[in-house]
């Protein structure tokens, strides 16, 4: 039943695609957010609530500014 | 007045509306006599009286980017499509960003995000509403994203006086530039507010047509028949522009925006003043501020809603304050009422009408209203003379705020 850490990765490029018009084949582990995708601390915002519908996922705050990659947030779900 | 005064121009035109996605196809409509109301078909159909409005021809998300439009209200949406057709067509002038302006605002705000996100936090709990919420939903929201785009650091303001909101933005944005504080100002005004909230509470008002069973024919200003307006959704943007900046680059120049006349009835805050007071003192000050007689005024763009109160009261103010001579009509009878929008999208046809020379005849006008005396464009377009002529757009809104506009041939 767990989702793959494809799975979920193919799911946030989707979710990062929408929100900020980033090809979601750009969205991969070692990217950071801010240095290399350019998303603001809004946006972050937006894909965390985005992120919490699709995954099912509570981020809070405290633990979003901790998320520099996509890989920290591929952690972060799977818990 | 002054003698040296500084001249404002029309460099830019941008519009989206229920009859066209842009102003080349909106006029064309509008000349072709083509209503843009169409019946609804949503899930709040059933809960209210009326069910059709002038839903726009082209829906803004497919013009805007998915990542700009998802955090955009519709009313932003309109206003950024129209803005930046505005401001590619005045040539998209290279300039200092401090003496550039934005007036644009719309009658209701961000209704619509406010509707839902109120939803959205009482089913889902805050934590899911954006980020954006806010200035999704404020009325200055449209002024703020155009300005944003247009990197515009003169001053971005919002003029909210209902349906008078456009017109007056376009009042205001003609006054900045007069009096120096900025060289190029964009102009206007937006709405989407086709919401069942909004029909409910424009129908507990009384104001709404419920022509159910011909809804291209509810919208029927000056006709014996008309019961109330048809809501219409869209933007319309002007680019203004002091005469020494536009001529310095060679700019095309549609018209100059030459005066602008404010009051207020303080009579009631829906109904219009019976003797017509308020809107007699906007247009003559309004010609006054042009420095036009009534005789110089060729054309009427009437505010006209269909309503059985305000159509022939605002005519017979015309007649007193401008003569009975001018054409006359109201292109709602083909787009229906944009609120906020329509003293925008209006100006537009106000200077496209002096431009082509012709005036857009009123649609379903079958059988003219007692006690008019002006001369009412219905059942064919009208050629404008040739010469120096000049224009007017009213527009009014709930709370008593009246607004014209005078626009002179370039």
């Amino acid at each position: 039943m767990a989702a793959t850490e494809q799975d979920i990765l193919d799911g946030l490029g989707k979710i990062i695609n929408e929100i900020t018009g980033i090809p979601a084949s750009e969205v991969t582990a070692e990217k950071s957010f801010v240095d290399d995708l350019d998303i603001d601390s809004l946006s972050m915002v937006e894909i965390a609530v985005a992120a919490q519908d699709e995954f099912g996922v509570e981020i809070p705050d405290d633990q979003l500014k901790n998320l520099k990659t996509v890989k920290d947030v591929l952690t972060f779900i799977q818990g | 007045m002054s003698a040296n005064r500084v001249r404002v121009v029309v460099t830019g035109l941008g519009a989206t509306t229920p009859v066209g996605g842009d102003v080349t196809s909106t006029w064309t409509a509008l000349l072709a006599g083509q209503s843009g109301v169409e019946s609804l078909n949503t899930d709040w159909i059933d809960s209210v009286p009326v069910r059709f409005a002038g839903t726009a021809a082209v829906d803004p998300t497919e013009v805007l980017p998915r990542p700009e439009s998802r955090r955009l209200d519709r009313s932003e949406q309109f206003a950024l499509v129209a803005a930046r057709e505005a401001w590619q067509d005045a040539g998209a002038p290279e300039m200092a960003p401090e003496r550039l302006g934005v007036v644009v605002s719309s009658g209701i705000g961000g209704i619509t995000t406010t509707l839902s996100a109120y939803d959205t936090w009482k089913e889902r709990g805050w934590n899911r509403l954006s980020p954006f919420t806010v200035p999704m939903l404020m009325p200055n929201g449209p002024a703020a994203w155009i300005g944003l785009d247009l990197k515009a650091q003169a001053g971005v303001h919002a003029t909210v006086s209902a349906c008078a909101s456009g017109a007056e933005a376009i009042g205001h944005a003609m006054d900045m530039i007069r009096v120096g504080r900025a060289d190029v100002v964009v102009a206007g005004g937006t709405e989407a507010a086709i919401h069942g909230l909004n029909i409910a509470a424009f129908a507990a008002a009384r104001a709404m047509s419920q022509r159910n069973d011909d809804p291209q024919a509810a919208s029927r200003p000056w006709d014996r028949d008309r019961d109330g307006f048809v809501l219409g959704e869209g933007a319309g943007i002007i680019v203004l522009e002091s005469e020494e900046h536009a001529k310095a680059r060679g700019a095309r120049i549609y018209a100059y925006c030459a005066g602008v006349g404010y009051s207020a009835d303080a009579h009631h805050i829906t109904q219009p003043e019976p003797e017509g007071r308020g809107i007699i003192m906007a247009m003559t000050q309004a010609l006054n501020d042009a420095d036009v007689s009534g005789l110089d005024i060729k054309h009427v763009n009437a505010h006209a809603t269909s309503t059985p109160a305000g159509d022939v009261g605002e005519v017979q103010a015309v007649a007193k304050a401008i003569g009975s001579h001018p054409l006359v009509t109201s292109t709602k009878s083909m787009t229906g009422h944009l609120l906020g929008g329509a003293g925008g999208i209006e100006s537009v046809f106000t200077i496209k009408a002096l431009q082509d020379r012709i005036v857009p005849r009123t649609i379903n006008l079958d059988n003219l209203d007692d006690g008019i005396d002006v001369d009412i464009v219905h059942g064919a377009n009208r050629e404008l003379p040739e010469g120096d002529i000049a224009a007017v757009n009213n527009s009014f809104g709930f709370g008593g705020h009246n607004v014209t506009v005078v626009f002179k041939g370039a």
